[in-house]
């Protein structure tokens, strides 16, 4: 399995990973919190050695869907299961065949890295020696082999979410679930993490699950994506083919820098008939949205006519930023306008709980 | 197959412990108060409580009214002998005083606690073949230490009585002076324990003390502990590896245990050395009764612990219990003291029968057959909590 199999499945919806068995099966998966659906009759197939994103704003349902997945938490309705075991009445055997990187670190300040792994190590009852040796490996694995006597306490941000990757990875799962991995690191432990998850997943064959509110993490990992809103599953499938949901084809966002911008020349932009939309970012920065063959050509001469000072052009391709705001942006707004009180209410209360 | 599973539920149980007891141990602070709690507690319950009836240095103002009769002046042979009691036992100090006002406005100031007042016509009246009028001054204010001085001082008058009385008898009926302390006290009251030897408020009290400290860590301990790492979301990585539901709580369990024991053998090593408390019974009989207390509340503890969300909530819980449940038990006051309600409530509570059956223990040398009762309804209120507490516990831990 090497990454450029990967790419190709992830566009043309998989040849190989079609081929590859189902490993996580979801139906109508709910979870409801005293009257507050967190959860909503989501359902989803992911396949052997996938990484499949979740993702949504804050609270959008994400880590309760991970919760129920991963047997912490039990489902109002519906069903879900994992290598064939069902979530609910074979909570064991899942166990067996799964790890969880949570939100919040899972270890002991007060114990030593070897010692954290070693206690989460034996309750996988994985022989002593074979432990041992599989902690060793995997301290090495992300370079903490020197920190492996210090107490985690001591660890910095970074070191510690990578301490919390590997804990995940000690019965060697065949699924792991990864809730926000990279949330609260700086740059350089994020692309360190990412790596590293992609790497197991490249090398292990390890399914993956992760829930992210960043667009990027999402596009950059993820082979498909599915976009949570409300409890709900908005959109997925693979980030390109979510991006073509927003461009439609002939459309295009350009972003201009001009020197001498003005309220005037934004009137007449939005004037343009191949113009969809124009809003300004700052004093100097326009993002444009347009569509039609001849886009480029109508803008420019538009400018010229009025001696814009063009500093720069750049023709931006569709974020999943932008699939967000298509699909759940708006949609997010026009629920708040309807029922203000009903959407604070929901939004703020269950969050706790979910934690 | 069940046997394997009991096997891995224990093992997995004693490594949770291990991992408790280890941060325990990191925990400098928490270590050092947890060796001090037991040390504050017996020190303040056993140097402040009174011991009942003896009284040290309690000031006392003392009026001489007596103008004496025909020369002879009662008083002042009465003021002597009451001093040279005094030196013995240095029960209090005396302080002169003019008069019944004096003493009310040094009560009233606060430099006596009580007073003695001899009345004018003492000597007169006991030549007269009359009884010579003591006055016990009281401070209404302190009713504890009123009562002491009341009863110690009355002890000492009567005692002083009856040796006049002894004396006046020999020799008017001119018969020998211990023979006529028969005629004056015909009954010679003596009290015996159930055993022998010296003991204090502090018997009392000492397996009282040490069957609270360690319920006291199961209780708060395992709620505190369990709803702590729900908060942190350790307890997300147990709950995630192939283990039995059980095994967390019987680990979590077992590190309190320790930690309560702990603290228990500290009390009674220091109520040992400090305040000669002898355990008369099997010391191992002592150990096995504070690990069947423990069996007892485990489950009310697992209980409480499904229905704390977090710990802040965990903690209030148990200290609202606690409380009512150490004043109610016989910890520190007998059982018999309180009105019936509270005796079906301190009836109830398993708290009382560790502690009943742990003084019968330590202090009456009782063996397994004297407290059949105390364990059949410890090992019965055990069985139905931790029956009511494993599908509760079950439960909450899939919310």
């Amino acid at each position: 399995m090497n990454s450029e199999g990967k790419t190709i499945s992830g566009q043309a919806e998989g040849e190989d990973l079609l081929e590859n068995k189902v490993m996580i099966e979801v139906k109508n998966l709910t979870k409801k919190f005293n009257g507050f659906t967190a959860v909503d009759h989501i359902s989803f197939e992911v396949k052997e050695s996938e990484i499949f994103g979740l993702l949504g704003p804050n609270g959008a349902g994400k880590t309760t869907t991970i919760r129920m997945l991963s047997t912490l938490s039990r489902p109002t309705e519906g069903t879900a299961s994992i290598g064939g075991y069902d979530i609910v009445k074979h909570d064991n055997q899942v166990r067996q065949q799964i790890g969880l990187v949570s939100e919040k670190m899972i270890m002991y300040d007060r114990l030593t890295a070897k010692e954290n792994l070693r206690f989460f190590g034996k309750l996988y009852n994985i022989p002593k020696n074979v432990l041992n040796q599989r902690i060793d490996e995997l301290l090495e694995l992300v370079q903490l082999g020197k920190w492996k006597d210090s107490k985690v306490g001591t660890f910095s941000t970074g070191m510690r979410q990578r301490m919390n990757v590997i804990r995940a990875l000690l019965n060697m799962p065949k699924v792991l679930f990864l809730d926000e991995p990279t949330l609260g690191l700086d740059p350089q432990s994020t692309v360190e993490v990412r790596e590293f998850i992609k790497k197991v997943n490249q090398e292990n064959k390890t399914t993956i699950i992760l829930t992210t509110h960043m667009m990027t993490e999402a596009d950059r990992l993820c082979d498909r994506i599915g976009i949570i809103d409300h409890g709900k599953i908005a959109a997925l499938d693979t980030s390109t083919n979510l991006k073509k949901l927003v461009s439609g084809g002939d459309s295009t966002v350009l972003k201009l820098e001009i020197q001498n911008l003005t309220k005037k020349l934004v009137t007449k932009m939005e004037a343009l008939d191949c113009v969809q939309s124009v809003s300004q970012e700052n004093a100097s920065h326009l993002k444009i949205h347009a569509t039609g063959d001849k886009t480029f050509d109508t803008i420019i001469d538009a400018l010229r006519a009025d001696k814009a000072k063009v500093k720069s052009i750049e023709n931006l391709q569709p974020t999943l930023e932008d699939v967000f705001l298509q699909i759940t942006g708006r949609q997010m707004r026009d629920k708040a306008d309807n029922k203000i009180p009903v959407r604070n209410r929901g939004h703020s209360m269950p969050q706790r709980r979910i934690r | 197959m069940i046997r394997m599973g009991a096997k891995t539920m224990i093992s997995h149980s004693l490594r949770i412990a291990w991992k408790d007891l280890m941060e325990l141990f990191r925990n400098r602070m928490g270590l050092v108060l947890l060796i001090l709690m037991p040390i504050f507690m017996m020190t303040m319950v056993g140097f402040i409580y009174p011991s009942e009836t003896s009284m040290n240095n309690a000031s006392i103002a003392l009026v001489n009214e007596d103008t004496g009769f025909g020369g002879y002046n009662f008083s002042s042979t009465f003021i002597t002998m009451l001093n040279s009691i005094n030196d013995n036992a240095s029960m209090m100090e005396l302080k002169d005083a003019s008069n019944l006002e004096d003493v009310r406005e040094m009560i009233q100031a606060g430099d006596a606690e009580g007073g003695i007042i001899l009345s004018s016509d003492f000597t007169a009246n006991i030549m007269s073949g009359q009884q010579g009028t003591i006055t016990i001054v009281t401070d209404q204010s302190n009713p504890q230490m009123s009562a002491i001085i009341q009863a110690v001082l009355n002890e000492v008058f009567n005692q002083m009585g009856t040796a006049l009385a002894q004396q006046n008898v020999a020799e008017q009926l001119d018969i020998d002076p211990s023979n006529a302390l028969a005629v004056v006290e015909p009954l010679d009251v003596q009290v015996k324990g159930a055993v022998e030897g010296d003991f204090s408020y502090f018997d009392f009290i000492a397996p009282g003390i040490m069957a609270m400290t360690v319920m006291m860590s199961v209780m708060t301990g395992l709620p505190a502990a369990i709803s702590h790492e729900r908060e942190v979301g350790t307890l997300d990585g147990m709950m995630v590896a192939p283990i039995n539901r059980l095994s967390v709580i019987l680990g979590k369990t077992l590190a309190q245990m320790a930690r309560g024991i702990l603290q228990g053998t500290l009390i009674l090593v220091l109520a040992t050395i400090l305040f000669g408390v002898t355990v008369h019974g099997n010391i191992l009989l002592v150990f096995a009764l504070l690990l069947l207390g423990v069996f007892s509340f485990v489950g009310l503890g697992v209980v409480l612990t499904s229905f704390a969300k977090e710990q802040e909530t965990a903690v209030m819980l148990m200290t609202t219990i606690m409380f009512p449940m150490m004043f109610l038990s016989g910890v520190f006051f007998p059982i018999e003291q309180m009105p019936w309600f509270m005796q079906a409530i301190s009836k109830v509570l398993p708290l009382t029968y560790v502690a009943d059956a742990l003084r019968k223990v330590m202090v009456l040398g009782a063996d397994i057959p004297m407290l059949t009762n105390e364990l059949a309804i410890l090992i019965g209120f055990g069985a139905v909590m931790i029956a009511i507490a494993v599908p509760v516990f079950k439960r909450a831990m899939t919310r």
